[in-house]
Formats: structure tokens, C-alpha cells, sequence
């Protein structure tokens, strides 16, 4: 086995060519073929009925918002939509389907041909880029499947298998991506900014809650490289990737770890890999016993899907403002360019942000906190800044104090790590860890004067009219007082203890 | 010349997972042949302004309003199982142990 190479040399030497396959899962109130709820985390095999069983003599009949759902899909990707079009079955032996076949669609998916339009940030400003739909397609959701009997909970080693069928069934919608070329390095972060587009667009159509980690948004990722003006390298297909953050980092490990193989002169074999949230490594999946041949043919207990022209327009007359337009807006709204933009939306916070601001909050404050301290440490944590345990009242709230003075900037930061620990509100945390702007002259001056004591040659200076050395005076109150004093105040008091005035 | 190969014949009954004899497959082989034979006359007589007919019913858009109901009780879908743990299906070794 060869070892990757770093990423700044694979991308030097080869291109990669990417592409997506995300499924979601639509957030409609009963399972495509039959009445049965779609709640997630209900007990095991409570949301199973005879036809998501698949048990003889039961009759799929389809649910007419997964058709209107996938429809609205395509058409936010510009795809077209088909006139006429069927389901087909995909057969194959697997216990996460209990009928031994999927029923999905084959060579007549609903919507063809689309693109959506993504934005990455670079260090010449942002960048377009065109990603391709090649399908948009409606299949059925499988089982959950749980390995016991392994030391790992994999299906390696396992002794046997246990089934909840109350996923299956679910609607899912696959979305496919024609292949992304000509990204270069920046092919993990299209990737990222891709499937960011795509939650975003799912979320404005309100089709599906897209919780990545729930699974209602999953995600895989195709990834090849090849010399400059070569025909493109085999591909493997990396699954189990979880968050947008992996989206990038599993592509980013992808292209290394190909790269090392090609240097050394060996091959990329075609196969599934899986992706590792913990070491950001990929590992080969199942090898495939034999080809695929899963014998598709129309699917016999469905008649075929035809929808009218004029539904069709009338859904896209009905769709919401594209992620793009709306993002246009709020910039405005906030005075930032494309470039502050591109940052929110790719770190994931955009929408965090937007709530802020809903919630009172300046546009610039809850850029600053979402953008900076609490990417931080979501990044730190390796979570999604979204799942950190900070509300946007939390931040109006913080943002009130400092506005009244009860906290600075540092402090500030202390209240959220808090509250992000779990321990309370923003004035739960101010009480419980005592942290208050010191305003209390007294202990101030006491504070600047011991600082003074301590650089005699530093007091000597700003006596001497060198005002700009009080900065290291105030900061040894900063210090003293843990931070807990107002900068701004320490200096004023500073000066007129020495009696030298400000300019 | 036949419409199927024995080796076809085999191959379709790997991923159906039947397990067929030797003299089975001669047999099936055999029937196999004169079906699609058949199936091979009437394509010889559909021209090209005849589609394919995949559903015996002239209809379209046979939908359902997306409402839930509730499903089986767990105890009555769980019922027919050769085996149950922690309320869910049990089913044996997915992959062989070599793989």
C-alpha cells in the first residue's frame, strides 16, 4: 500500500474530476407507497405496515406530494421534467429491503439535465462554478440495519443482523451531478459548497428538513484524478459522509490518497470506499462479490407518472426565491460583499446568522460570533456550528450586555464557552462564574496604580507626553483584573491619575 | 441457436438465489428459450410506432393524498419473523466470514 502524498503535490500534479450523488430524504407525512408516518426516532418497527413490509398480496400506491416534492426539486435545479415516465425495481438480496428489491426509477427519471450554481471563495475573490445535474430521481428509502455479534458494529465480523424497517419506505429523493472537472484544488470545497447549495435550496422548498445527521441529507462522493490532458482516472466512491465538513475532507483524503497510489505506479481500483469522521481517512468498503446486475425492469404495481404541462408551470411559478437571490438580499441588508458572503455560507452558519439578526442581534456582531469564536470551537469539537448549544436569544442577550457595559468583548466569550458547555444562560453564566466588567473606580485605580509601581520607566514616559505607551500599562490592568475591567475606562483613569491628556 | 445460454440460465439463477441442478438448468434452459422465442415473433411484428407495454392498464397519475395512518401494531409485524431481538428482525450473517 502506498502512502498518501500531501495535498499541496497531488493537486500540483493531477486533476481531479468529482462527483455528487446526495439522497434526501422528503419530509412528507406518510411513506411513498403507503399511510405509514415518517417520524424519525420513533421505537423500532412502529411505523411499518403490510406494504413497506413488502408481505404477499399488499399494493404500493403512490403518495401524491413525493411526485409534486421531486418535481419542485428539479425544478429549482433547472432541470426538465419528463412527460411521461416510470418506476422501476431494482433487485437485489439485502435484508434492509424486506421485498428483496428497491423500487426506484431507471433509465426515466423524473428530471433530467439541470445545474445549479455554487459559489467557493478564493484568494482572487469568489468563484463560480457550474455544477451539472445529470438526474433527479424518486426511490424508496431502505431499512436501518444494525451488525451485532462484530467487535465494531460493522457488518465485518458480524454474527448477524438486526432490522428496522421504519425507514423503509420513506420517500428519497437521489440527485446526481454529471462529473465536476477543471476545479483543480479547489475541488473539496465545490464539493462542500455544492451540497451546501443543495440544503439550502431543499430547506427554501421546504421539502425536507436535510439534518445530515439524522440522514435525511446523505451524501456521496465520486473522485478520480488524472495527468493534465489525460482521459479521466478510475473513480472511487466514498459513503458515510456525514456533515459538510467531512464533504470537504473526504474529497481532500480522496485526491491524497489516489495521488499516492498513481506515484508509486500502481492502479485506482473502482470500488466504495467508507469515510471515517474521526481520522478523516477513507477505508475500502465491501468489495463487490460479482459486477452489479440488479435486472431493472418497470415496475409492474405502479402505473406510470405523467405529469401535465400546466401543473408543471404552475409548481415552478410557486417556487421560492432561489438561496442565490435571497443571499443577494441579505447582503444588501448587511452591507457585505460576496466575498464576506461566500464565508458565511461555506462555514454553514448563513442561516445562524440570518436567525441572529431576526432575534435583535446586529448583522456585524452576529457575523462576528458565528464566523469567528463559534466556528472556533465547532471546529475544535469537529461538530457543525449549527449543532452548538448557542440561541440566538443567547447572543441578543450577551450582545445587550455588552451594549450596557456589564461585559466586554473577552468576557463575552467566557459567557458563550458557558453557555455552550451546558452551563445555562448568558446570565446563569455571568452570575455562576462572576464575570462582570470591574466599573468600580476604586479598584481600578488601585490596579493602575500598582501597574504604574511596577514600570516606573513605563509611567515616566506617558508623564513625559508618550501617550501611546499607556497600552502597556492598560494591559497589565487588563491582566490584573483577569480581564473583568473596560479597556476603555482603564485608560481614561490611567491618564488623568497622571494628568496628561488624550491627543 | 437458442435465445438463452445454459451459462445465462446459471448466471440468473446465482442472483435470483436459486440453487439449481444440473439437470434443472437443462430444463429451464430449454423452457426459457421457447418463451423469449415467442416474445422474439411478436417483436418481429410491433413496428417502431408500437411502444413497449409494461402496464396491461391504460392509466397514468394513480396517486394518494399524502396522509399518514397508523401502521401495524409492532407485536403483529414482528409476528411472522423466524426471529426477533430488541424488537427488531433478526436475519442471518450478511457477509461470509473470508470477505
Amino acid at each position: 500500500m502506498s502512502a498518501p502524498i500531501p495535498y499541496a503535490e497531488a493537486v500540483a500534479e493531477f486533476e481531479p474530476v468529482i462527483g455528487m450523488e446526495v439522497h434526501v430524504e422528503l419530509g412528507t407525512e406518510s411513506k411513498i407507497f403507503c399511510g405509514c408516518p415518517t417520524a424519525f426516532g420513533a421505537p423500532p418497527n412502529t411505523q411499518v405496515c403490510p406494504v413497506c413490509l413488502g408481505l404477499p398480496g399488499s399494493m404500493p400506491v403512490m403518495n401524491a406530494m413525493a411526485i409534486e416534492s421531486t418535481i419542485r426539486i428539479g425544478l429549482a435545479l433547472n432541470c426538465s421534467i419528463a412527460e411521461w415516465c416510470r418506476m422501476a425495481r431494482k433487485n437485489y438480496f439485502y435484508p434492509d429491503m424486506p421485498k428483496d428489491y428497491q423500487v426506484s426509477q431507471y433509465d426515466e427519471p423524473l428530471c433530467v439535465d439541470g445545474y445549479l450554481d455554487v459559489t467557493v471563495p478564493t484568494d482572487d475573490g469568489p468563484m463560480v462554478v457550474r455544477v451539472g445535474i445529470e438526474r433527479v430521481h424518486l426511490e424508496e428509502d431502505t431499512g436501518k440495519l444494525t451488525h451485532a455479534g462484530g467487535a465494531t458494529g460493522r457488518i465485518h465480523g458480524a454474527d448477524y443482523s438486526l432490522v428496522d424497517y421504519n425507514r423503509a419506505g420513506i420517500p428519497l429523493v437521489e440527485i446526481v451531478t454529471k462529473p465536476v472537472t477543471g476545479t483543480g484544488a479547489l475541488a473539496p470545497e465545490v464539493a462542500r459548497a455544492y451540497v451546501t447549495e443543495l440544503r439550502d435550496i431543499m430547506r427554501g422548498l421546504g421539502v425536507s428538513d436535510v439534518k445530515m445527521e439524522e440522514g435525511s441529507l446523505r451524501c456521496d462522493a465520486n473522485v478520480s484524478l488524472n495527468l493534465p490532458g489525460a482521459e479521466w482516472g478510475t473513480r472511487s466512491e466514498t459513503k458515510n459522509v456525514n456533515s459538510l465538513r467531512s464533504v470537504e475532507r473526504a474529497v481532500r483524503s480522496e485526491i491524497e490518497r489516489q495521488a499516492g497510489v498513481l506515484k508509486s505506479g500502481g492502479r485506482v481500483v473502482q470500488e466504495t470506499r467508507h469515510f471515517h469522521e474521526d481520522t478523516g481517512v477513507t477505508t475500502p468498503g465491501r468489495s463487490k462479490e460479482h459486477a452489479e446486475d440488479y435486472r431493472y425492469f418497470p415496475e409492474p404495481d405502479l402505473v406510470p407518472i405523467a405529469p401535465a404541462r400546466e401543473w408543471v408551470e404552475e409548481l415552478r411559478r410557486g417556487l421560492p426565491e432561489q438561496p442565490s437571490v435571497h443571499r443577494a438580499r441579505l447582503a444588501q441588508a448587511w452591507g457585505i460583499g460576496d466575498f464576506e458572503m461566500a464565508t458565511l455560507v461555506n462555514a454553514g452558519v448563513l442561516e445562524l446568522v440570518e436567525a441572529s439578526v431576526a432575534a435583535g442581534v446586529a448583522p456585524d456582531a452576529a457575523r462576528k460570533w458565528w464566523a469567528g469564536e463559534f466556528t472556533r470551537i465547532a471546529n475544535e469539537s469537529g461538530v457543525e456550528p449549527a449543532s452548538l448549544a448557542v440561541t440566538p436569544a443567547d447572543i441578543a442577550r450577551v450582545e445587550e450586555l455588552i451594549a450596557s457595559g456589564a461585559l466586554n468583548d473577552k468576557l463575552a466569550r467566557q459567557v458563550f464557552e458557558g453557555v455552550i458547555a451546558g452551563e445555562g444562560t448568558p446570565d446563569e453564566v455571568v452570575a455562576a462564574r462572576g464575570l462582570a466588567v470591574v466599573s468600580d473606580d476604586g479598584a481600578l485605580l488601585s490596579a493602575i496604580d500598582e501597574a504604574l509601581a511596577a514600570q516606573p520607566d513605563v509611567a515616566e514616559k506617558i508623564r513625559g507626553g508618550k501617550v501611546q505607551a499607556a497600552g502597556a500599562i492598560v494591559g497589565a490592568v487588563m491582566k490584573a483584573t483577569r480581564g473583568q475591567a473596560d479597556a476603555g475606562k482603564v485608560r481614561e483613569l490611567l491618564l488623568e491619575r497622571l494628568g496628561v491628556s488624550d491627543s | 441457436m437458442s435465445a438463452i445460454t445454459r451459462a445465462e440460465v446459471a448466471h440468473l439463477a446465482r442472483l435470483a438465489r436459486l440453487d439449481l441442478a444440473e439437470d434443472e438448468l437443462d430444463h429451464y434452459a430449454e423452457q426459457l428459450d421457447v418463451i423469449l422465442t415467442s416474445v422474439a415473433r411478436v417483436s418481429e411484428v410491433a413496428a417502431d410506432d408500437i411502444p413497449p407495454t409494461s402496464h396491461p392498464v391504460p392509466l397514468v397519475n394513480v396517486t394518494r393524498p399524502d396522509e399518514a395512518r397508523p401502521g401495524l401494531p409492532r407485536a403483529d409485524a414482528l409476528a411472522a419473523a423466524p426471529a426477533v431481538e430488541d424488537d427488531r428482525f433478526r436475519v442471518p450473517r450478511i457477509l461470509e466470514e473470508e470477505e
